[in-house]
């Protein structure tokens, strides 16, 4: 059943998913609409495995999850029509160009092409990607994947977008280019959920931050909301995720 | 225990390294599966050496005596073992060059690294020589128990026809290296131990076709026909093979010496050449002859077009894929020559056009299915997965026509009937094929298309089972019997079965 009055980006319930032991735990999680939200949590947190979840690449043990008021698990064509997902290890076709690229994941999403093919041209500009336009993804270095997959993602211009580590590996310049471009289509409306490693992205980019602990999620809001949870006074973001992780852990 | 940076070091190393992957390639890293693997090698030996004693008691008897004819084929059968054995040698030798694994960890540390290359070299010719005999030993040691102790010989031919290859191929590589450079030898190398190991049995079937006009006589006797003397040193392998001493001490001698020379030669030089290959990136940056068109398309149309375009660019995969074909050389030979004359041959033409079908439509949906590079992005667009599988298959099948339909049109203007049955045959057995692959569909990156064989065994057993089946069926349909329907029958139980154990069967359509 969708809700379209929903004024959220996405909103979790009761999200459960057991490997050997649990990863996903009873999680509960709200994204408004156009917020940059991050997810952190230390590794084996349930990060990537709640992520997973939401883009449909894992079905769940239970719970609910719904995107702009589309229920995923029931309507997961609707869902994936309004999201994209971008991980940490892009996945591309090592002989297409990126326009060729971009051409399919157009054609997937179902895009008029004069507006694809529009759209294509100002992502592969704006992402420093145009001079490598024509030639064969295969030796493109990690961080030229990364941009084209960020630019595959944005192509077919989602309502949400989901990322894993977009960060990882990507230089100074390469990780500057992708933050503006999110920041961008945030400013446009767009809603993006993200999971990093990197506490400096988190604390520059996003409106508000979940912290994840044993596939839960033991604290959610905006950063200065997060220190007084934590009773850090105005201490940095990486002390504050590590007092609460460390609160949670004390009070497992 | 060796000294540290000693060769007896280094092959102890190389050992635990070779053993390990070995165990896990059979086990998966579970301990339970070693008892199956054990007893599935157990079946494995008992079975081979009763098919072998099958063929060499009825229906190859060698006497082993001064008998021309019998020394042709044992030295065919040598050169046919020698093609192979270059082949798989070529592809270790290349994938040796081009692996990064722990290359720089050895080339940094202050080890003598050319005793490291030198064992390398000498384990490719071990690897080569134990994969051989997997297949080679149980007709070895079966002819030796029915014909004499003197036939083991053939277990030192085997060996020193190895390290042959091996050092025939390290030489090519070495070659190709310094004419074309590091970017093109992957590609080129890998094309050439293709049709080496092609080129031997393909070129026997159309010597059968140009001496007597059809593929059915018996693969050497066309070798008759050289008029060869008993005592011709063409013929010195299988004189080696029955024990000769002087032909067997040259041929050991020569193996040895070759293998001998080709690692003094390239041990010293083999890191710089797998530098050389580490250096080009994995996929060399091409770029277009023209500015890309950029295309849209519905996701049907994406897909399909999709796989095309990866298939046609990989030159490796191409021809990966193409040199399944290779063995349908000689059937189009044959075809083009009797095209004007009687359509007799027909009835053999079908079962072959269709098992190649099989085997064309199995390799192109592994592609399609398994050798997906970017499954994430497949299964988070907003496409039912109905609908790309139909487009997967629809590339997959759209693939077999463009090589089967001028064939059968061809096969159609001599023996129209036939012509339907191939048809119907090829649909069915790239059908089955492609189905194969959706039940055991596992992720895999392109680059491994050679390994998907160890992916899933039944898989790769029921594919064969059901190309030959096919092949089997339209055999008999060609040649107009109504009992085609019953191997028909057993060819659909057994795809019932094979999807009644496949994985796809429990898991839910996403």
């Amino acid at each position: 059943m969708n809700d379209k009055s929903s004024p959220l980006a996405l909103r979790i319930r009761g999200l459960a998913k057991s490997f050997d032991r649990p990863a996903v735990d009873g999680l509960d999680l709200c994204v408004p609409a156009g917020e940059f939200y991050t997810l952190l949590g230390p590794n084996g947190a349930g990060k990537t495995t709640t992520m997973r979840m939401v883009a449909g690449l894992l079905p769940p043990d239970r719970g609910s999850i719904s995107i702009f008021g589309v229920d995923a698990l029931a309507d997961p064509i609707g869902a994936k029509r309004i999201m994209a997902w971008v991980s940490d290890e892009p996945m591309l076709y090592d002989q297409l160009t990126p326009m060729e690229y971009l051409g399919f994941v157009a054609g997937l999403w179902g895009v008029d092409t004069k507006l694809a093919e529009a759209r294509a041209s100002e992502l592969l500009s704006w992402l420093g990607l145009s001079p490598h336009a024509d030639e064969r993804c295969g030796g493109f270095s990690k961080g030229m994947r990364q941009k084209l997959a960020l630019a595959g993602a944005l192509v077919h211009d989602p309502k949400f977008i989901i990322l894993d580590e977009p960060f990882t590996g990507l230089d100074a310049g390469s990780s500057r280019i992708v933050k503006d471009v999110l920041r961008e289509r945030v400013r446009e409306g767009c809603s993006v959920i993200m999971t990093t490693h990197i506490l400096e992205v988190a604390e520059r980019m996003a409106d508000r931050i979940g912290v994840m602990s044993n596939g839960r999620l033991i604290a959610d809001g905006r950063l200065d909301e997060l220190r007084l949870r934590a009773g850090s006074g105005d201490a940095s973001l990486e002390d504050t995720f590590l007092a609460l992780v460390a609160q949670d852990r004390i009070a497992a | 225990m060796s000294a540290p940076g000693s060769f007896g070091w280094f092959a102890s190393h190389e050992a635990r390294l070779a053993w390990r992957d070995w165990a896990w390639l059979m086990t998966r890293g579970k301990r339970r599966r070693g008892g199956a693997a054990g007893f599935g090698f157990l079946g494995f030996f008992l079975f081979a050496h009763g098919f072998a004693y099958l063929v060499l008691s009825h229906s190859m008897r060698l006497g082993g005596e001064n008998d021309t004819h019998e020394r042709v084929i044992i030295t065919a059968m040598l050169a046919l073992a020698f093609s192979a054995m270059l082949s798989q040698a070529m592809e270790s030798v290349t994938r040796a060059f081009y692996a990064r694994g722990d290359l720089e960890l050895i080339l940094t540390s202050p080890a003598t690294t050319s005793r490291l290359f030198a064992v390398r070299i000498a384990a490719i010719a071990a690897t080569n020589l134990s994969m051989f005999l997997l297949f080679a030993a149980p007709f070895i040691n079966v002819q030796a128990w029915l014909g004499g102790m003197r036939w083991l010989c053939a277990y030192p031919v085997v060996m020193a026809l190895s390290a042959l290859a091996v050092a025939v191929a390290i030489l090519i590589a070495g070659a190709l290296f310094s004419v074309i450079g590091a970017k093109r030898t992957r590609s080129i190398s890998q094309v050439i131990a293709a049709l080496i190991g092609a080129a031997f049995a393909i070129g026997l079937q159309f010597a059968a076709i140009v001496s007597f006009g059809t593929m059915t006589v018996p693969r050497f006797a066309v070798l008759d026909k050289l008029a060869l003397d008993p005592d011709d040193p063409v013929l010195w392998p299988a004189r080696a093979v029955i024990g000769e001493p002087s032909a067997l001490a040259f041929l050991i001698g020569l193996g040895a010496a070759a293998l001998a020379a080709a690692i003094g030669f390239f041990a010293p030089r083999f890191g710089q050449l797998a530098l050389a290959a580490g250096s080009v990136p994995h996929g060399v940056r091409k770029k277009s002859r023209r500015e890309a068109r950029f295309r849209g398309a519905t996701p049907a149309q994406a897909l399909r077009r999709k796989e095309w375009s990866l298939l046609i660019r990989d030159p490796w995969l191409m021809s990966q894929t193409l040199m399944q074909l290779l063995y349908l050389l000689p059937a189009a030979f044959l075809l083009w020559r009797s095209f004007f004359s009687d359509g007799g041959v027909a009835t053999f033409l079908s079962p072959i056009l269709i098992m190649a079908a099989g085997q064309l439509g199995g390799g192109l949906a592994w592609l399609a299915v398994s050798g997906e590079d970017a499954p994430e992005l497949i299964a988070t667009a907003p496409v039912p997965s109905n609908n790309v599988l139909r487009a997967k298959t629809e590339a997959v099948l759209s693939g077999v026509a463009i090589v089967f339909v001028p064939l059968v049109l061809l096969l159609a203007a001599i023996a129209p009937f036939a012509a339907m049955v191939s048809l119907v045959g090829v649909t069915v057995a790239a059908g089955s094929a492609t189905a194969i692959q959706y039940w055991f569909r596992a992720q895999a990156k392109r680059s491994h298309f050679r390994r998907r064989q160890t992916s899933s065994r039944v898989a790769t057993f029921a594919e064969a089972l059901s190309s030959n089946g096919w092949a089997g069926v339209g055999a008999m349909a060609a040649s107009g019997t109504w009992l085609s329907v019953i191997p028909g029958v057993i060819v659909v139980a057994m795809l019932a079965g094979v999807w009644w154990i496949s994985p796809s069967r429990s898991s839910v359509p996403g």
